[in-house]
């Protein structure tokens, strides 16, 4: 593949200008992920966990660094506008001007990487070296056949690249009033970006963050984000990314997140931006009484594809999980859904739940869906439910029969539809924000605004 | 009988109990020399007397299977098979030639078939005697190791029309037919199994419906494994003409060897216009024994086409026994309006594995499926239900309704369940259920207290759990599989 000289002739030239070359602990980290993603490549559609989902738009797109276009003045979305700890990267790159990290209590540091490693490059090492990696294997009967549903190529390829990110802990037991927000805006035609999200949340403590990725006049662009997320002992993270990037963009990124003992990890991520967009989500339960909740929506026409695969991995006892992943295709679009429930051999009274359900809008539109159930404890509540299918006649025809016209009757049932996956979220800013973007997405692909908070009969 | 004696009797009955099918038979067999090459391939196909074109297809077939790799990608850990270390054709001898009378069958044979609890007069019939006996309901083909030993009812079946025989009488006697057919539905290049079926397989059952017959009995195969080292490679094509029907029942049984046994099947149904072919499995192979030793690798490949419009293919199987199972029954649902099903009941206790489910390949418009797949595992054992339901562009009004459940008793077994669902057409519907948990205290306790054992209470609630598919077989293997069920789970509570 040809972006693979071309990535490494990048790693020769790039890597001995990145910050903190040459200080040992992060010229290891880089070397470790320029070794993966050597040995690992750039995943093809051979490996299991991206049987539906082709890279070989990889090769069209510049995967040098981004150039930034010089004005920044363009509107920086929020789901609290002024109320919330913010740092703001363009193109990848941390911009200190932007970013509003405001007044932060005690016991609590929000930093960008660059910043970290500028600091000090040995803590920094250290912090990357806290956090949980993706695992290669996403089962435990993996076989003769390692190479099922691994990302290992990416992740390693972010850690070769490894200079810009965002770094948040909350110490132990503290509450953190105000949402803290991440936000990348593409400015640049192409480029691309390898930044790392860590987020450590101490035992006890609470904290909402959300995760913007925008275009503001940016292109095909590449992102290709490697989030680590350790949720401490009756910790709460509230954690919700809206990926609403350029319709050329191409955007990926896996999550992995421990929680531990009666801890809360709940996660959301809307999908409506990219020419081809995935996330990969990774939940590991590993202490008695820990849960999840993993949620999805996505709205994807032209071309475009969105991925979504999740695994939750049931380690310990008394752990619950639920997941929900709804969304709309229209055009030629393709949508694709993977979801994976582990429940290892001491994980007993495990009680886990996911439904995926796709809406085909047109005659083009593809949904591929693979919920997966790898079960090892017999003491289990397991389920999973998918459906695919059009919009439903019978109530198009009710909403008819009362006189609201077939489009707007259309765009009231899609958002009712999207609609059920924002009611998953528990954090009131994230929900009505992320209702607000749903409903901005609908608008975009019926041509109808949709307010579904307002009833329809006083119109 | 002294006290030592009786307990090793009374080991003895329950361990025969957990496999009553576990004998050989001394039968003296035409054994084809150890190993696989182009020359075995030959040997097969001259001791069958084979036209120069199948033997074209099976030396085609062998010189594709030497360039594919075994699959992995299934949930099941076996140790690598050495595909020299197994003789690839075993004929009894005593079927070459037919027996006037039950007095010249080899009396080995007849108490093969005493043990696998055939009825006398049927014995008869299926040991090749003319003219025997009233007319029982199933017409019978049996495969002893590789080879069919006799076809029953045949005359009554004639006169309708409705050829059944052996595949290799087929490939003499109807040569038209089996080249149109054989491998237009499992082409030769299609799976690793499936193609080293195409080059070493020796026998099976070949049944043709003419239009518009309703077959007026059950078809019946008996699969037997006996001679050792001996892989069994059986091909069965069925062929449903325009509007006609058949059921077809299909019964696997296998001696207990310390080795594993290699078995690859392919099974090819085809039906045209308004044709119904019903297929029930009961696969009660040897499945090792408690400690994971021997058994039967069952590696199958069995996929229907409904051509026709408004045609149905209906897949049942009870699958109970073999040490491993690779089997994903299928339908091509290509004909408007055709129908496809998969009821199936996987249970495996102590060390078995078991891979399988279906494949509902949605091409015709309102193209409909129904796939009921029901898990048990207990022991040590492993089972996954693999499926794929796919709708294709064309297909419009497609209808997809799939239901997973699984069963663990014990905890250190395990039950996966891995759909893929594809769907490219807005009209069609498609839903997947699946659920996972264990035998409930309550109805446990419910049956304890009404004076059930735990191990009948297990089988109780067993066969309830598996009710939507058991009611799906024909009458007479209904009751065996019920058994089965009980049968299949002792020792694995308490």
């Amino acid at each position: 593949m040809a972006a693979i000289a071309t990535l490494k002739d990048l790693y020769e030239t790039l890597s001995p200008g990145l910050p903190g070359a040459g200080a040992a602990g992060l010229d290891r980290l880089r070397a470790d992920g320029y070794a993966r993603f050597l040995a690992d490549g750039i995943p093809t559609t051979k490996v299991e966990g991206w049987k539906y989902t082709n890279l070989r738009d990889l090769a069209g797109v510049s995967l040098a660094p981004a150039q930034s276009a010089a004005n920044t003045d363009f509107d920086i979305p929020s789901v609290a506008p002024g109320k919330t700890h913010r740092l703001v990267f363009v193109d990848g790159v941390f911009n200190a001007a932007l970013s509003a990290v405001g007044t932060l209590p005690p016991g609590v540091t929000l930093d960008s990487l660059r910043g970290l490693i500028e600091s000090s490059p040995a803590t920094a090492a250290e912090v990357l070296e806290r956090f949980p990696a993706p695992k290669a294997d996403t089962g435990l009967r993996v076989g003769p056949n390692p190479g099922r549903g691994q990302s290992g190529g990416l992740v390693g390829l972010n850690g070769a690249f490894l200079a810009e990110g965002a770094v948040l802990t909350v110490g132990e037991g503290v509450t953190l009033a105000q949402p803290v927000e991440i936000v990348f805006v593409a400015t640049a035609a192409d480029g691309a970006w390898h930044p790392r999200l860590l987020i450590d949340v101490a035992a006890g403590a609470e904290v909402t963050v959300a995760e913007h990725h925008v275009a503001r006049g940016g292109g095909a662009t590449f992102a290709n984000i490697v989030g680590g997320v350790r949720v401490g002992e009756g910790a709460i993270l509230r954690h919700a990314k809206f990926q609403e990037e350029d319709d050329a963009a191409l955007h990926l990124a896996s999550v992995t997140a421990t929680v531990a003992a009666s801890a809360t990890y709940e996660t959301f991520v809307l999908t409506t931006g990219g020419r081809l967009a995935r996330t990969d989500v990774q939940v590991r339960l590993e202490g008695s009484g820990a849960s999840t909740r993993v949620s999805g929506a996505y709205g994807v026409d032209g071309s475009r594809h969105a991925d979504f695969t999740s695994l939750i991995d049931h380690v310990a006892a008394n752990c619950t999980s639920r997941e929900v992943v709804k969304g709309v295709i229209d055009g030629k679009g393709r949508a694709v859904f993977q979801g994976k429930i582990i429940v290892r051999p001491d994980a007993q009274k495990t009680d886990g739940h996911q439904l995926n359900r796709a809406l085909l809008l047109s005659d083009t539109a593809e949904i591929d869906a693979k919920p997966e159930l790898e079960i090892y404890a017999d003491d289990v509540k397991c389920s999973h439910g998918a459906t695919a299918g059009e919009l439903d006649e019978e109530a198009l025809f009710y909403l008819r029969a009362r006189g609201i016209p077939a489009d707007t009757a259309r765009a009231l049932l899609i958002a009712a539809f999207l609609d059920e996956v924002a009611e998953e979220i528990g954090d009131a800013h994230l929900r009505a924000y992320a209702t607000a973007r749903i409903q901005d997405r609908i608008g975009r692909l019926t041509g109808i605004t949709v307010d579904t908070d307002v009833p329809v009969l006083g119109e | 009988m002294a006290a030592t004696e009786q307990t090793v009797e009374q080991v003895r009955a329950v361990t025969e109990q957990k496999y009553k099918y576990g004998f050989t038979t001394e039968i003296e067999s035409d054994l084809a020399p150890k190993g696989l090459n182009e020359d075995i391939v030959r040997f097969i196909s001259a001791k069958k007397g084979e036209p120069e074109w199948l033997l074209e297809w099976r030396l085609q077939a062998y010189r594709h299977w030497l360039t594919m790799e075994e699959p992995t990608w299934a949930m099941v850990d076996f140790p690598k098979i050495d595909y020299q270390d197994s003789h690839y054709y075993a004929a009894p001898k005593a079927a070459k030639d037919k027996p006037k009378s039950l007095d010249e069958v080899d009396p080995e044979l007849l108490a093969t078939y005493e043990k696998l609890g055939i009825p006398l007069k049927e014995q008869a019939i299926l040991a090749g005697v003319e003219g025997a006996g009233d007319m029982p309901a199933v017409a019978v083909d049996a495969v002893f190791d590789s080879v069919s030993v006799a076809t029953t009812f045949k005359k009554k079946l004639e006169e309708k029309g409705i050829i059944f025989c052996s595949i290799s009488e087929a490939v003499r006697e109807h040569p038209e037919l089996v080249r149109k057919y054989m491998g237009s539905v499992v082409p030769y290049s299609d799976n690793y199994y499936a193609t080293l079926n195409c080059a070493v397989f020796t026998d099976g059952s070949f049944v043709y419906i003419p239009k518009g017959v309703r077959c007026p009995m059950e078809l019946s195969t008996y699969f037997r494994i006996n001679a050792s080292n001996t892989g069994q490679f059986e091909r069965t094509l069925i062929i449903a003409d325009e509007g006609s029907y058949v059921s077809y029942l299909e019964g696997c049984t296998a001696p207990m060897r310390d080795e594993n046994q290699l078995h690859a099947a392919v099974v090819e149904l085809v039906a045209m216009d308004d044709a119904t072919i019903k297929y029930s499995t009961v696969q009660n192979w040897y499945p090792g024994d408690e400690n994971g030793k021997g058994g039967i690798y069952n590696f199958v490949t069995k996929r229907g086409a409904c051509r026709g419009k408004n045609s149905k293919i209906s897949w049942t199987q009870v699958e109970t026994g073999s040490a491993i199972t690779w089997k994903y029954p299928s339908c091509i649902l290509q004909g408007d309006n055709s129908v496809g099903e998969f009821y199936s009941v996987a249970i495996t206790n102590n060390y078995q594995q078991a891979d399988t489910g279906t494949k509902m390949i949605h091409i015709g418009k309102n193209t409909r499926s129904t796939i009921v797949a029901k898990g048990i595992s207990a022991g040590k054992a492993q089972s996954t239900y693999r499926g794929l339901v796919r709708i294709l562009p064309k297909a419009e009004g497609a209808r997809n309704y799939t239901q997973c459940d699984s069963l663990l008793i014990g905890d250190k077994c395990g039950a996966h369940t891995v759909p893929y669902i594809e769907s490219r057409n807005r009209t069609a519907r498609v839903e997947h259920e699946a659920t996972t948990a264990k035998i409930s205290e309550d109805q446990l306790f419910y049956c304890r207290a009404r004076g059930l054992s735990e191990e009948d209470a297990v089988g109780l609630i067993v066969n309830g759990f598996c009710r939507e598919v058991l009611k799906e077989l024909p009458m007479e293997f209904a009751v065996e599989a019920q058994k089965l069920v009980a049968i299949s789970l002792e020792g694995s509570v308490g």
